[in-house]
């Protein structure tokens, strides 16, 4: 009896020639999530309710496509000025100076704690609270003054409203990002006497981008989204444009279905170049060149 | 080496560092309890101590990584981080103290080296961008400085993919491409690995004999006793006794450098 539970052969016992045994339970699982999926994408397909050929016959219209070039424009520049902005307001926060700090604190909790579509109508309707913007010393003379309406169009105020709300949240994760760098990386700076601005350029924030990018990737993609709420301002946008067109012909649903797709097609392209991105910042991390990552792979094989 | 140049040299001149009564508190702990230390230009001073004894305060006193809370300190004739103006003394903007900062270099414990540039790119950075060299003329330095430490073959080399070692002698050779005045050494072998120390101590003794400025804390005596001029032991935030490594590492007159280096001789 004990004979046979000590192994008979060593050889058998080496786990190289191991099987796996095979798991029924997984398989069955594929299967049925599978056939659901299949069925769904059927249904799907064959629904006359989602009406795909008006969706394809609209999909590349030319008023679609200029929503969709719209909803791309207000992104990207949103999105560059919030960047910019959510940068001084980090760098002011962090700052020892207690006015920058305050200043930079009170526009974070301001624009982080009211809606944004609340704020893309008070921008719309700015007008009715200050008839006339001016530039002027303060209870001393005015310099310039414009008329508010002719300053606020539907496109200023969608900008002006989602780069301070991006800037808010985006001083945040820039702030984060610079808080996760070694502090012996900021003393080095110090000790070779580098100024303020060229230590964060040259050292520290090529270093926040590698905990910076991944939620600012995010970031992107709900200002993607975010950017459909600049519909109630009568902006052209993507989801403006679709709308205007089911407003005339009734068809909801597949318009609707040419809105999804697109933003669908756009964040997936997001995520990829993300994925470039981080990659790039994460040089020296897991040594950069390729030969040094295959030699690291060579070493994860077995002899 | 011309030892002989040296004395002649630190004879004629003032000292390169001058601290005078330094005192330094965190919160309610004084760690510095009134420092007074010459360094002579050329010479090669080893500060010994005890954990907690201040000496790495007093270091980072020298270039104002801290601030002192009483007392001065001189480097090469300008007081670090104040400015005596018509008699009144005014504390330097952050960017006069910068500049102030690019006459001496410094070597860190964690080597501190910047982890996305390439060893070169590393030793280039200061010279380059601070001290407004053309970058030709950097990088053939930098080349120059990373054969004599022995890491030509490492330029392109990313500091994640050096060892400890490797990466301390490459940081020391990005202190020295702007061609400092001084060098502080904060510990510089304390992060490596016992086998990778030599190495280290090796590149700065080629630097002792080279008759460079060198203010060090360490906790290796053996390096005290071959390398330094003068040996400084610290306890208890005060310089408890120095002179030449003779006298105070085989002869030491007070009982607790006496304590401390029997420790020493007992573990080695």
């Amino acid at each position: 009896m004990t004979e046979r539970t000590i192994s008979p052969s060593i050889e058998l016992r080496d786990v190289a020639r191991a099987h796996r045994p095979i798991e029924w339970g997984r398989w069955l699982l594929w299967i049925v999530v599978l056939a659901v999926a299949a069925d769904f994408a059927w249904i799907v397909a064959y629904n006359e309710n989602f009406g795909w050929p008006i969706v394809a016959e609209w999909f590349t219209a030319a008023s679609i496509m200029k929503g969709l070039s719209v909803t791309l424009g207000l992104t990207v520049v949103a999105m560059f000025i919030g960047t910019a902005i959510g940068l001084v307001l980090a760098i002011a926060r962090m700052s020892d100076d207690t006015l920058f700090k305050s200043l930079a604190g009170l526009f974070i909790w301001f624009f982080r704690g009211t809606p944004l579509l609340v704020q893309l109508i008070f921008w719309y309707n700015l007008s009715t609270l200050f008839p006339e913007i001016s530039i002027s010393i303060p209870f001393g003379p005015t310099l310039v003054s414009w008329n508010t309406n002719d300053l606020i169009t539907p496109m200023t105020a969608a900008i002006a409203g989602l780069s301070l709300n991006e800037a808010a949240y985006m001083a945040e994760i820039i702030r984060g990002g610079l808080l996760s760098v070694d502090k012996g990386q900021v003393e080095a700076t110090d000790a070779f006497g580098m100024t303020r601005g060229r230590a964060l350029r040259r050292v520290i924030i090529p270093q926040a981008m590698r905990s910076i990018i991944p939620p600012t990737g995010n970031q992107l993609i709900s200002m993607i989204k975010a950017t459909s709420l600049v519909s109630v301002i009568a902006m052209s946008d993507l989801l403006y444009s679709v709308q205007a067109v089911y407003n005339r012909t009734f068809e909801v649903i597949p318009m609707l279905m040419v809105a999804v797709i697109w933003y669908l097609i756009i964040t997936s392209i997001l995520n990829v170049g993300q994925g470039f991105i981080e990659r790039y910042y994460a040089r020296g991390e897991r040594g950069a060149s390729d030969a040094s990552v295959r030699s690291a792979l060579r070493q994860e094989e077995p002899a | 080496m011309n030892v002989a140049a040296k004395m002649a040299a630190q004879a004629t001149s003032a000292p390169l560092v001058q601290a005078r009564n330094v005192h330094k508190s965190f919160g309610e702990n004084e760690v510095l309890k009134g420092i007074d230390l010459d360094v002579m230009p050329g010479e090669v001073v080893v500060i010994l101590g005890p954990s907690g004894s201040g000496k790495s305060t007093f270091l980072r006193c020298i270039n104002h990584l801290e601030a002192i809370d009483q007392g001065s300190i001189m480097v090469d004739g300008e007081q670090i981080g104040y400015e005596l103006q018509s008699g009144r003394l005014q504390k330097l903007s952050a960017r006069a103290i910068a500049v102030q900062r690019r006459k001496i270099g410094m070597v860190f414990q964690q080597f501190n080296l910047y982890p996305h540039m390439t060893a070169l790119e590393n030793i280039v950075e200061a010279p380059i961008g601070v001290h407004k060299q053309n970058r030709r003329e950097a990088e053939a330095y930098a080349l120059e400085l990373l054969k004599r430490i022995g890491l030509s073959d490492k330029a392109n080399a990313y500091p994640r993919q050096l060892s400890g070692g490797q990466q301390q002698r490459v940081a020391i050779a990005r202190a020295l491409a702007i061609r400092p005045k001084l060098m502080l050494f904060d510990e510089p072998t304390s992060a490596l690995d016992p086998e990778l120390v030599g190495e280290v101590l090796a590149t700065m003794r080629d630097l002792a004999e080279q008759g460079l400025t060198m203010i060090v804390v360490t906790h290796e005596i053996g390096f005290a006793r071959e390398a330094a001029d003068r040996v400084v032991f610290m306890d208890g935030g005060v310089v408890v006794e120095q002179g030449s490594p003779e006298v105070v590492l085989s002869n030491p007159s007070h009982p607790r450098t006496r304590l401390f280096l029997s420790r020493f001789i007992q573990n080695s």
